[in-house]
């Protein structure tokens, strides 16, 4: 924790700003867009032996608005794309993107027609993560690195440029 | 599958359901053929809904179940183009029979200026979404289909995916994606 | 204020279910018309997770196209390998050795007990039991070890080969599998207490989504849903492929085709597919897994570093125009899928290449009957049809 000055025993001083990240950081609450594939690995990151909420994001939100994190897992097609759109719009500030997957960041092995060839065309994307589907490992693993960025004060890709916008900087 | 086994091969030689048909529907069948160990026959495009119906209702044949119903573009097999007089497309049922265990595939040739068959909902309830994919993705029409309008693809789409003629990477719908126009 | 919220008779509300909503698990959307909590009208829409499946296969070739099929039904990867190259093989006319046959039995099997575990805890979780949901993941992870294993990939397997499998078993297969048999059978008997006499789980799922077996016949639903509404069909026995013919086991059928009997014939099927894969164990034959043809099958990795011959047949099978080419014609081929009847319809031009893959999804008339069976019933109860029905998006759309 940013402790930065110690005056006595049982006080400490920080900034407001580093208090809130401290608890965004360990309650980030995702919603998971799951379509395909990567859904799977996404549910067994959730489920007993991986268990997500290790790592204090287990509080899974099917609506957009109470969420602070988009986990992308799976293809997008042009159908799909504007629903998408959409509920990222919906996330209340800030927000992280992770993109989970081959097909969400860039397609994947699907170059066809109807696929978006990655998702980062249309939305910000914070986190990739590679593999086909990437293993629960990896999605904690990105879970952890958003953590981390968000500790150390750094914005969210999506951060819009108000400054009333988000009180992440640290 | 194994029609040895089941006994609608009449005298070793033509599959009981080729004489049935051939018997009811002479000018209608085009061709009749046994390949892989699977019946497959070929059946004008405007008697082919008359040939499903009898397949389906015939107390002895009893093709009661519609597996699929689907389409291929031969416009590059240049033999199947001349046999058929350059019918460019061609409609592919796929029946089973719960009674026999048999199987067998239907087969309609279908122009380019023509483009359409007569709708088997009626038979089969099933066969709606089928049919629905097959114009979404050939842009064959059912006459008298109750609802048919895109599944796949979005309703706004141009052009049909499973054509030859249409590119695996799209004509540039994935380059000119534009959210206003996809909301609208 | 009150005259305000009161109901105008007769007038209807739309409700857009999904695409995004837990229950719709990710990629389904129905729009609903209700009358208060009745639903009058349902219309499914489809098409959110369309990926082209049936336009690459006129551009892949015969062996990549396996790694296309994993992504179909992503739930049961192993049974969609199986599936497809069962009908290349039939295309080609191959004879697969005992050894190979018996393995992809078993492995298509273990992927029905994982295919059938999801379904378990995914529907059990939109109904609120969310422990089955755990119980099921435990047994799953298992299962993932073995696959990981065997074929190298935890859910995107490609194991099978045309010819064969990627490789035979490792050592010590047979006793983690002993292992996940004898544990099995334990966690579905917890299962079954926490839900199979629960009485929340009887009301919510007893006479929902009721479908006569003459309209399931029409409707073209195959599988567990079929057998549900008591037609006894499995294309296992009905026509065997990949030597099932040895195995003994029962087919699981239901009497009314609602809800809770498609619950009830999963769950046997669970210990069916449990049964065959221990007799598929016990009498595993010795021998090789691949066809013994160097057009066909990869030869040893030794044989390819060591002998110009197998690195000749090697390079020949991998490279493009030149790897397996099944002669000219049509063929159809049917698998019994966790979900029902996964059928291939291949055209082939005698290229390396298909000349028209259709496939055969069980889920698309699966999710069209959906109108059928919740038309008449609650908003509650589409959740509890959707679980028990198993569309699964990848194999839906394609």
């Amino acid at each position: 924790m940013g402790l930065e000055n110690r005056s006595d025993d049982n006080i400490i001083t920080t900034t407001v700003d580093k208090v809130i990240n401290w608890g965004r950081k360990n309650s980030l609450w995702p919603m998971p867009f799951g379509t395909a594939c990567c859904a799977i690995e996404m549910m067994a990151t959730l489920a007993s032996k991986y268990d997500l909420s290790r790592f204090g994001a287990e509080a899974i939100r099917f609506s957009p608005r109470q969420s602070d994190l988009l986990i992308v897992s799976g293809r997008i097609s042009l159908k799909m794309m504007p629903v998408l759109k959409k509920i990222y719009d919906q996330m209340p500030e800030p927000k992280w993107v992770i993109s989970m997957g081959a097909c969400a960041s860039c397609g994947g092995v699907f170059d066809t027609y109807t696929l978006i060839q990655g998702v980062d065309q249309f939305l910000p994307v914070d986190m990739y993560i590679p593999g086909c589907p990437p293993r629960p490992e990896d999605l904690i693993d990105a879970v952890m690195q958003i953590q981390r960025q968000i500790d150390s004060g750094e914005l969210p890709k999506g951060t819009l440029s108000d400054a009333n916008s988000a009180s992440v900087t640290g | 599958m194994s029609e040895e086994e089941n006994d609608t091969t009449s005298s070793g030689k033509s599959p009981v359901v080729f004489e049935r048909v051939k018997e009811q529907f002479q000018d209608g069948v085009l061709d009749l053929s046994e390949e892989f160990d699977e019946l497959s026959l070929v059946a004008h495009r405007d008697s082919v809904y008359e040939i499903l119906e009898f397949l389906k209702n015939d107390a002895k044949l009893s093709y009661d179940f519609l597996v699929d119903v689907t389409a291929v573009d031969y416009s590059q097999m240049e033999d199947v183009l001349t046999k058929y007089d350059y019918a460019r497309f061609m409609v592919v049922y796929h029946l089973y029979s719960y009674k026999t265990g048999d199987r067998l595939r239907v087969k309609a040739p279908v122009h380019e200026k023509e483009l359409s068959v007569r709708t088997v909902t009626s038979l089969w309830k099933g066969a709606a979404w089928l049919e629905r994919e097959v114009y979404d993705m050939f842009g064959i029409t059912f006459e008298n289909h109750p609802n048919l309008r895109r599944i796949l693809m979005p309703d706004d789409f141009e052009g049909y995916p499973l054509c030859k003629d249409y590119p695996l990477r799209g004509r540039g719908e994935r380059e000119t994606f534009d959210f206003e126009r996809q909301n609208a | 204020m009150h005259a305000d919220m009161e109901r105008v008779a007769g007038e209807k509300m739309m409700l857009n279910f999904g695409p995004q909503h837990p229950a719709t698990h990710g990629t389904l959307r129905i729009v609903l018309e209700l009358d208060g909590e009745t639903v009058v009208k349902a219309t499914p829409h489809l098409g959110y997770l369309h990926t082209g499946f049936e336009k690459l296969g006129e551009h892949l070739d015969y062996n990549q196209y396996i790694v296309v099929t994993d992504r179909m039904n992503y739930l049961s990867p192993l049974s969609n390998n199986f599936g497809y190259v069962l009908a290349v093989e039939k295309l080609l006319g191959l004879e697969i050795p005992k050894r190979g046959e018996y393995v992809r039995v078993i492995m298509a099997e273990l992927s029905r007990l994982a295919d059938h575990l999801i379904w378990l805890g995914m529907g059990a979780l939109d109904l609120g039991a969310f422990t089955a949901f755990l119980y099921g993941f435990k047994e799953r992870e298992k299962l993932y070890n073995i696959f990981e294993k065997t074929t190298g990939a935890r859910l995107t397997t490609s194991y099978t080969r045309v010819g064969g499998v990627l490789r035979d078993l490792y050592d010590g297969f047979e006793e983690e599998v002993n292992a996940f048999l004898s544990a099995f059978p334990k966690t579905l008997k917890e299962v079954h207490t926490l839900l199979t006499r629960n009485r929340i789980w009887m009301d919510r799922t007893k006479e929902v989504g009721v479908i006569s077996g003459e309209d399931a016949i029409s409707y073209g639903l195959t599988g567990p849903c079929l057998r549900a509404s008591g037609v006894e069909h499995d294309l296992r026995k009905a026509e065997p492929y990949s030597s099932y013919e040895d195995f003994d086991f029962d087919v699981a059928v239901g009497d009314n085709g609602d809800v809770y009997d498609r619950y009830l014939v999963r769950m046997e099927e669970m210990v069916q597919s449990c049964h065959i894969v221990r007799q598929a164990m016990d009498n595993l034959p010795e021998g090789p897994v691949n066809v013994p043809d160097n057009k066909i099958s990869l030869p040893e990795k030794k044989d390819a570093y060591g002998h110009i011959e197998g690195l000749i047949h090697h390079f020949k099978i991998i490279m493009d125009g030149h790897g397996v080419q099944p002669p000219r014609g049509e063929i159809y081929s049917a698998t019994e899928s966790p979900n029902g009847e996964l059928g291939f319809y291949i055209v082939s031009d005698g290229s390396g290449t298909a000349y028209r893959i259709r496939i055969r999804p069980p889920s698309l008339l699966q999710y069209q009957v959906v109108p059928h069976m919740i038309e008449g019933g609650m908003v509650s109860d589409v959740v509890a049809v959707l679980g028990s029905l198993n569309v699964i998006a990848g194999e839906l759309d394609r």
